[in-house]
């Protein structure tokens, strides 16, 4: 007992020694789903903020990073006690990662509540967008309609009539058919919302037939997604009626999981592997090369969300504790995305260009998600109006 | 009316998956008197171990008897190591126990396969859709799981009623210790009936593989259902739990399929939706609380 004791204060010694010449590293806390069907998406946005900092050894913006990732386990009470845990616990300031919207609509008000600041990779629920925004929630992926009003709009530039919208019942899933119908034209043959724990889609399969639409746009996350298209080919749908998705529906993984069956989905992304700009070939191929396969736009998006906290640090010298100091720097965005034109709208959420894709055969058979044309430019939000900062 | 033709075909075989899990969920409260909710792990065992046999392999049929058996073997080795010491105890030491097993099982399966999901492809025999009538194109996939279902049923009520295994199961379930006292190796006997009832969970967790995705906690989704399925069939009544099962999967599909679009009719859209999705997952718990109300011991009460 004596020993390891002995053993640890040498420890500590030794640590605090190397630390004291250099900077104390600032804490990020990662809350983000790794269990359950949408375990590859927090998996993704671990991976790609790991990324970031190893391009830049271990720093962002110059700054030292001890980065802490924990599983929600696709709970909004385990996103919660993490938080919780993280803040009070190991003193973290500054937290990131949430996948999922009923976790953040969940989690993030505790950590703003408590003086942390949010930066979201990924979930832009409508509730935080709107006249509850904050000043220190800042969204660097999308705000959720956003996704699905630019698949609204391809699907009326791409001229289609009649469509079939499905998503499930949870605050993404309303952003989700709310966003489509804003920018579809055309006449809503029938409206379903699924259960967010739901992998048998039979029942939903059966009455679009029944509805004989000529497009069908659906919301299925992660593993959910993959369910969905899976059984659209075997119910005998595809091939008869079109599909256009917004890029949660068929990322890179989908797309490989559901194999053939995927090419000649519509989607609409902000971010795709082909896009050519240097920062983001320097990320696809650094993505590649450790981890040995294709980066979805979800890692895509928390590598943008590391090089904005880097950005801001950079401007902060590193400080956390000024709030208003950190929101002043964050706000000018002085990162290069890799998604191209970049900045956050007077809600904090990003304002940014959509475009649309297509699953096509690759090269090896397997499909690949082809960038197409821009449908939209320097797209916000129609929260923002409400939004008093 | 095709429509509602159509789901209940869905619902059926919403139904026989439902029954697969509840026969042995019900043969083993009724005849052990035990409540085993690690029953949902033997599902997801049995679709584990079809999925990694069928990516090893490539043949979805020789993955079939590789669930079957990893689900029997893992009901048994739970029966022997676990479950035969709680016979004595009572129910809250049991839910606890198994519910710790849950928690093991899914430990294990993420330390061993890890958390993403798996994906089986359909065997190539059944694959495609055909036409079932009234123009629906149906998947042939969907069918070969009602028949099995439906060849399972048929086969557990001959198994029960007319061989002696199925005397000594009915006669374990009525009067437990006559049957001991007649001298028949009742330990044996439950070890056995643990087995089936894990076998059957595996064939529904296989079968429901290539449909959905093979994930960590896929068993626990549909354990609730389930146990619905088996409280509104009467507790040990393998009948109960046939037709408890195609109720609650027809009223389950039929409520997803129809309500939001009824509720449509008499209120604005997006409410509507909100409300029909909202009840049609209350619906099949209402029906519970409904068949309790009238029938408290279940439709098909086992015994006495």
């Amino acid at each position: 007992m004596t020993g390891r004791t002995l053993l640890i204060a040498a420890m500590l010694a030794a640590v605090g020694a190397s630390a004291a010449g250099a900077q104390e590293p600032v804490k990020i806390g990662m809350i983000t789903t790794l269990s359950g069907p949408g375990g590859y998406i927090g998996q993704d946005i671990r991976d790609g903020f790991q990324i970031a900092l190893d391009l830049e050894g271990g720093k962002l913006g110059g700054v030292p990073i001890q980065l802490l990732v924990e599983d929600d386990g696709f709970k909004p009470g385990q996103g919660k006690q993490v938080a919780d845990r993280m803040m009070k616990s190991d003193k973290v300031k500054l937290l990131t990662g949430i996948v999922f919207s009923n976790i953040a609509v969940a989690t993030v008000p505790d950590v703003l509540d408590a003086d942390g600041i949010y930066v979201s990779p990924n979930a832009g629920p409508s509730n935080f967008a709107g006249k509850d925004c904050h000043r220190n929630y800042f969204v660097v992926s999308w705000q959720n309609d956003n996704l699905h009003e630019s698949a609204g709009q391809n699907a009326t530039v791409l001229g289609y009539k009649k469509a079939f919208i499905l998503a499930p019942n949870y605050q993404a899933g309303k952003d989700a058919l709310a966003g489509f119908k804003r920018f579809f034209k055309g006449e809503i043959a029938g409206e379903v919302y699924t259960r967010l724990d739901q992998t048998d889609y039979a029942a939903e399969m059966a009455q679009i037939r029944a509805a004989n639409p000529d497009v069908v746009f659906q919301f299925h996350p992660g593993g959910l997604g993959i369910a969905f298209m899976r059984q659209y080919q075997q119910a005998g749908l595809l091939g008869q009626v079109p599909m256009v998705v917004a890029a949660p529906s068929m990322d890179a993984t989908t797309a490989s999981a559901v194999g053939e069956a995927a090419v000649g989905v519509n989607l609409t992304t902000h971010w795709n592997t082909d896009f050519d700009n240097p920062g983001s070939k320097r990320f696809v191929e650094a993505f590649q090369k450790k981890f040995n396969r294709a980066p979805t736009f979800y890692a895509s998006q928390s590598y943008d969300t590391a090089l904005a906290i880097g950005a801001a640090l950079k401007g902060t010298g590193g400080k956390v504790d000024d709030t208003e100091a950190f929101r002043r720097e964050m706000l000018k965005a002085s990162f290069s995305s890799i998604r191209g034109p970049f900045k956050f709208g007077p809600n904090q959420h990003p304002i940014q260009d959509w475009w649309a894709a297509k699953v096509e055969k690759g090269p090896d058979g397997k499909p690949v998600i082809k960038t197409t044309t821009k449908v939209m430019s320097n797209h916000g939000d129609v929260y923002a109006k409400d939004c008093k900062l | 009316m095709v429509l509602v033709y159509e789901q209940v075909l869905n619902g059926l075989q919403l139904g026989v998956t439902l029954f697969l899990l509840a026969a042995g969920l019900t043969l083993i409260f009724g005849i052990m008197g035990v409540i085993n909710l690690a029953h949902g792990s033997l599902y997801m065992v049995g679709a584990y171990a079809a999925a990694l046999t069928a990516a090893k392999i490539g043949s979805f049929l020789l993955a079939v008897p590789a669930g079957l058996a990893a689900a029997a073997l893992a009901g048994m080795a739970m029966e022997y190591l676990v479950i035969r010491h709680l016979y004595a105890r009572d129910h809250l030491d049991q839910v606890l126990a198994t519910f710790g097993l849950i928690l093991f099982f899914n430990q294990a399966v993420v330390l061993l396969v890890g958390r993403q999901p798996l994906f089986v492809a359909i065997p190539a025999a059944l694959d495609g859709a055909v036409p079932v009538g009234a123009g629906i194109q149906y998947p042939v996939y969907r069918l070969a799981i009602l028949a099995v279902g439906i060849a399972v049923a048929i086969g557990l009520y001959l198994l029960i009623g007319r061989t002696r295994l199925g005397m000594l199961v009915r006669a374990g379930a009525t009067h437990r210790d006559m049957v001991r006292a007649l001298g028949v190796d009742i330990r044996l006997l439950y070890t056995i009936v643990f087995g089936l009832g894990a076998l059957l969970a595996g064939l529904a967790g296989l079968m429901a593989g290539p449909l959905l995705a093979v994930q960590v906690g896929m068993g626990e989704q549909i354990l609730i259902l389930t146990f619905v399925v088996v409280v509104i069939g009467g507790l040990g009544s393998i009948r109960g739990a046939f037709f408890g099962a195609l109720i609650v999967g027809v009223v389950d599909t039929l409520l997803r399929a129809f309500l939001p679009g009824a509720l449509r009719t008499v209120m604005q859209g997006s409410e509507a939706d909100a409300l029909g999705a909202g009840l049609s997952s209350m619906g099949v718990y209402l029906l519970m609380a409904a068949v309790l109300l009238v029938r408290p011991r279940g439709l098909f009460p086992a015994h006495g």
